[in-house]
């Protein structure tokens, strides 16, 4: 994990792609809905989810694509770190990174959009639960189509559809601490997916990346 | 052997099929509010009941594969899958041509919709994962990994109308505690399930043989580079 983020700081690759994205994504979308109506609080949590998810692709796809220079990923696999215990290295690493582009635009999307929720720890909540679970699968497949001479086409076709789940609930429960209610089923929802999924990504990622 | 089965199945699913069409259009009663159109929950369940258990047992054919490293059991697991595809393709056009008639809309975002759009495009990216990957044990080990994470959203979707209140209809099989229909009317649709499993068996069946030809294909195009 320390290794990840430390060649992430040093060249700021993603970071800097992933926060340039999602402030234009924010700022077409001002375009696209209406941002000074009253509304916004019903879309703003699916515009925010969007640009996350995003941006995430754009953290994830490269985290295991950036160790087949200079065949850094054999030598990974090689060493005597297990699988699992690399995976989670870099699971974390990953959700620090995405963590950090969320912290950064959730201001930004605040500003443009004038919305801010009423309180923010619940907020923090569904953002660490939503992020860990798009990070979990967006690390696994990023694994698994890491050799594969279609990546660029794959990832996309196979995350996504994975992501939809968490998607839905994280806009659902950040919907309606926006709007000041109860946060709703999403949570429980949210927390079973991270169990289930963390569980079999760590359970399959020796088959993925050693077979 | 094999092709004497092929074609036992197929009359006994035939006949059992005509048969069952004949008992639905000419001697079941419209329904009370939905008029004729009801009848297409004869296609549309058996279909998707066949589709969801076939992810299921597309699942765990991708575990036997993980367990046993058997090619065959991957073959099976591809294979069953693929027809499962067709099915949950037939279940979403044929709820689409109903929602249409009944709420007056193709689509609705409800839970059991969408999540079951969700598992279609995740098995439909499967089935394009299995083309992008050529060295057999590989494709085999990343697809059994995508079946086993994309079942748990077909199990999602299998509850999702327990779970939330849907616009799509609440469970009317007495097997899950509906028992919104009378029995009569409720036993077309197992028939139906077992002439098309019939059928998706068959299907199977044909699959099996082009995917062990295209090893025998495979492993002769091998040798000959080797040469």
């Amino acid at each position: 994990m320390a290794k990840d983020l430390h060649s992430e700081l040093r060249t700021k690759e993603a970071w800097n792609a992933s926060i340039a994205f999602s402030v234009v994504i924010l700022l077409l979308f001002a375009f696209a809905f209406d941002p000074s109506s009253d509304q916004i609080r019903e879309f703003g949590s699916g515009l925010l989810w969007m640009t996350y998810a995003f941006a995430g692709a754009l953290v994830l796809n490269r985290s295991f694509a950036r160790e087949l220079q200079n065949d850094c990923l054999d030598a990974l696999i090689a060493s005597p770190v297990s699988s699992p215990a690399l995976f989670v290295g870099k699971a974390l690493a990953n959700f620090a990174m995405l963590f950090a582009v969320e912290l950064f635009s959730l201001p930004v999307f605040g500003l443009f959009y004038n919305t801010w929720p009423p309180r923010f720890a619940p907020l923090f909540l569904v953002m660490v639960l939503g992020t860990w679970a798009l990070t979990i699968i967006g690390t696994l497949f990023s694994a698994l189509t890491v050799n594969l001479r279609l990546r660029e086409l794959m990832l996309p076709t196979l995350v996504y559809p994975m992501m939809i789940p968490v998607l839905i609930a994280a806009m659902t429960v950040t919907t309606n601490i926006l709007a000041g209610t109860a946060m709703g089923f999403g949570v429980r929802f949210l927390v079973a997916f991270d169990i289930i999924f963390t569980t079999l990504a760590v359970v399959f990622v020796d088959t993925v990346l050693v077979g | 052997m094999r092709e004497k089965i092929i074609i036992g199945l197929a009359v006994f699913a035939g006949a059992l099929l005509a048969w069952n069409m004949n008992t639905i259009f000419t001697k079941l009663p419209d329904e009370l509010n939905q008029g004729a159109i009801y009848r297409i929950i004869y296609f549309h369940v058996p279909a998707n009941i066949l589709g969801m258990s076939g992810f299921g047992l597309g699942m765990l054919f991708s575990i036997g594969y993980l367990v046993t490293k058997d090619l065959r059991y991957d073959a099976l697991a591809a294979s069953v899958t693929e027809v499962s595809l067709v099915f949950a393709s037939i279940g979403l056009a044929t709820g689409s041509i109903w929602a249409r008639i009944i709420w007056g809309v193709w689509w609705a975002w409800d839970y059991r919709l969408t999540s079951w759009l969700v598992c279609w495009l995740i098995f439909g990216g499967y089935l394009m994962l299995r083309r992008a990957v050529d060295e057999p044990n590989q494709r085999a080990r990343f697809a059994a990994v995508v079946s086993i994470l994309g079942s748990v959203n077909a199990y999602i979707s299998y509850k999702s109308i327990e779970w939330w209140t849907t616009q799509h209809p609440q469970p009317v099989l007495s097997i899950r505690n509906g028992g919104g229909m009378a029995a009569g009317m409720e036993a077309p649709i197992w028939w139906n399930v077992l002439a098309l499993a019939c059928f998706s068996i068959i299907l199977v069946m044909v699959r099996m043989r082009q995917e062990s030809f295209a090893r025998e294909i495979d492993t002769l195009r091998r040798m000959a580079h080797a040469q």
